[in-house]
């Protein structure tokens, strides 16, 4: 019994696997061949389609787009989080409790609810079609649970770390660049790294703030089905490019995951 | 941890009030208001009461979507967290194999939803897709563009393949948390598999299986941009869930009031269910 747990995770990981595997093999084949023949692996290896997708700034702005506005939030997010979580895991202040839930009601909001209001208030400010405005909109969801994460993280630090910088003769923007970020720099690792993954993959708010100039890629995706029939190759291609820059991110702070989620309260 | 009582802590809570209250509470507004008025276009609007909240209540398109809503995130927590749970007791706790492990369970939660659709809409579809072709090779009559049993597998199937993994992470994190000397203390003691599980592990993830329930229950509420692209809420409406319909009514329809009305009742739904759940599961601590 012992032995055969590795089974359990194998299998998960080829079951996540496979639909990865089918976008990629499409990637690869021509919208003919797909149509055409079932096979396991390209039968006429074509990188056509990513070549596309480099040449046509239709295509690849899409991903700069949508890089330019999760960094954005990321950035923004964790930066506005950072006080806000330090006053609610060090002070207490009339009305914490309920702001810290009103907050978290954000993150409940479906965004089906929010698109038309939020369409109209970032028209009327004069911010449509651009990066900012959908950096701004995914604060709606990212800022809360930065806040969430990095209470978390901030709660488990001890408080006479604070109490003996002041003693040391430190003041409080001193303590708190010098002193108290670094002591929760995994923290904000885990943070930054759910506000780029929330706002990454959210597409209504995305596409409803964007028409030409700010356009993220997952919208771009979607004219395939409207131009000429359905360029399934294309379309492969364009899904698993969009794979990459979570992989590299998910890299980067793997050693964290894990961590992360425990020595905070998440 | 005691906290000093400082008000001046407010300030430090400002930029994000001020962003959060931006993108919040004037949209809300917004939607409160078509709520309560009629419209015939033009920006010329009459007052409506409460009739729109009276009409979505007691339609039954909005039973229907409701219904479908339940029964899609029961049956979702239902396979998820224990699956989740299973996965985690089964991984290696050091090694190499962690890493890799994390890396790849990870994927999933990182790629853009409507890709997630378009992904399993070629995965499954019979002639071309892999799942959709081995299955109706194996002789049963799988498509889920027609048939709405298949259609329901499928998008569970997707919302599994799609969100276990952070059931995953979460139970991972709260297992690795507990100290090595617990467990010696259970093995001096005889315990058996079942009694660790029971009495150490279980208690030890209550907090972080407490956010995995709460988050994957807000947003499989929330869902709209996976199935739609899938199956786009059908065939018919089999797979048309809250956020679909909401979107039909508000956008395909333009019925503003009654889309108005509607979000609210959704948004109060998910609201009043995840602080019952949240006072229920924390109540036996400070906050």
């Amino acid at each position: 019994m012992k032995r055969a747990t590795w089974l359990v995770p194998t299998l998960y990981i080829i079951f996540l696997m496979l639909p990865i595997y089918w976008l990629l093999n499409m990637s690869f084949k021509t919208t003919n061949e797909i149509l055409g023949t079932f096979s396991l692996w390209p039968q006429r290896f074509t990188l056509e389609n990513y070549i596309t997708i480099f040449t046509d700034p239709t295509w690849y702005m899409g991903y700069v787009n949508s890089l330019i506005y999760v960094t954005i939030n990321t950035l923004l997010s964790v930066s506005v989080a950072l006080p806000a979580a330090y006053a609610f895991s060090r002070y207490r202040f009339i009305g914490d409790k309920h702001l810290f839930f009103w907050l978290l009601t954000n993150r409940m909001a479906p965004a089906a609810v929010f698109a038309l209001p939020i369409f109209q208030l970032y028209s009327a400010v004069g911010l449509f079609d651009t990066h900012l405005a959908v950096a701004l909109a995914h604060t709606l969801f990212n800022i809360p649970l930065a806040v969430w994460i990095l209470e978390g993280f901030m709660s488990g630090v001890p408080k006479e770390l604070d109490d003996t910088a002041y003693v040391d003769g430190y003041s409080f923007g001193h303590f708190f660049v010098r002193i108290f970020i670094p002591t929760i720099a995994a923290g904000i690792g885990v943070a930054a790294f759910f506000c780029f993954m929330f706002s990454w993959v959210e597409l209504l708010l995305a596409k409803t703030l964007t028409a030409v100039e700010a356009k993220p890629i997952a919208a771009t995706m979607t004219r395939t089905a409207s131009t000429s029939g359905y360029e399934l190759g294309l379309l492969a291609a364009a899904g698993s490019l969009t794979l990459v820059p979570g992989a590299v991110v998910v890299y980067f702070v793997r050693n964290y995951i894990a961590k992360g989620f425990a020595l905070g309260r998440v | 941890m005691s906290k000093t009582v400082n008000q001046k802590a407010w300030f430090f809570v400002l930029p994000v009030l001020a962003l959060v209250a931006f993108n919040a509470i004037i949209p809300l507004m917004t939607v409160v208001n078509y709520s309560l008025q009629e419209t015939f276009g033009d920006n010329v609007f009459f007052w409506a009461g409460t009739q729109w909240f009276q009409d979505v209540l007691g339609s039954e398109r909005f039973h229907a979507a409701l219904g479908r809503q339940l029964l899609f995130t029961f049956t979702i927590l239902i396979i998820e967290i224990p699956l989740g749970v299973a996965i985690a007791l089964a991984m290696p706790r050091t090694g190499p194999w962690v890493s890799v492990c994390l890396v790849l369970m990870a994927l999933p939660l990182l790629i853009p939803w409507n890709v997630v659709g378009a992904m399993w809409n070629i995965f499954a579809l019979p002639d071309i897709g892999l799942l959709g072709h081995t299955l109706n090779a194996l002789g049963w009559d799988y498509n889920f563009t027609r048939n709405p049993g298949d259609a329901w597998m499928t998008v569970i199937l997707m919302d599994v393949w799609h969100w276990t993994s952070l059931v995953v992470l979460l139970a991972y994190a709260g297992l690795v948390s507990i100290p090595d000397a617990y467990y010696q203390a259970a093995k001096i003691d005889g315990a058996r598999p079942w009694a660790i599980f029971r009495y150490i592990q279980l208690p030890k993830m209550k907090r972080v299986l407490t956010i995995a329930i709460l988050l994957r229950f807000m947003d499989s509420f929330n869902i709209y941009t996976e199935p739609f692209v899938l199956t786009g809420g059908g065939p018919g409406n089999s797979t048309t869930l809250l956020s679909i319909d909401l979107v039909k009514v508000a956008l395909g329809q333009f019925d503003l009031g009654p889309a108005a009305a509607m979000s609210l009742i959704y948004f109060l739904i998910i609201l009043l269910s995840s602080w019952i759940f949240y006072a229920v599961m924390t109540r036996n601590e400070e906050w």
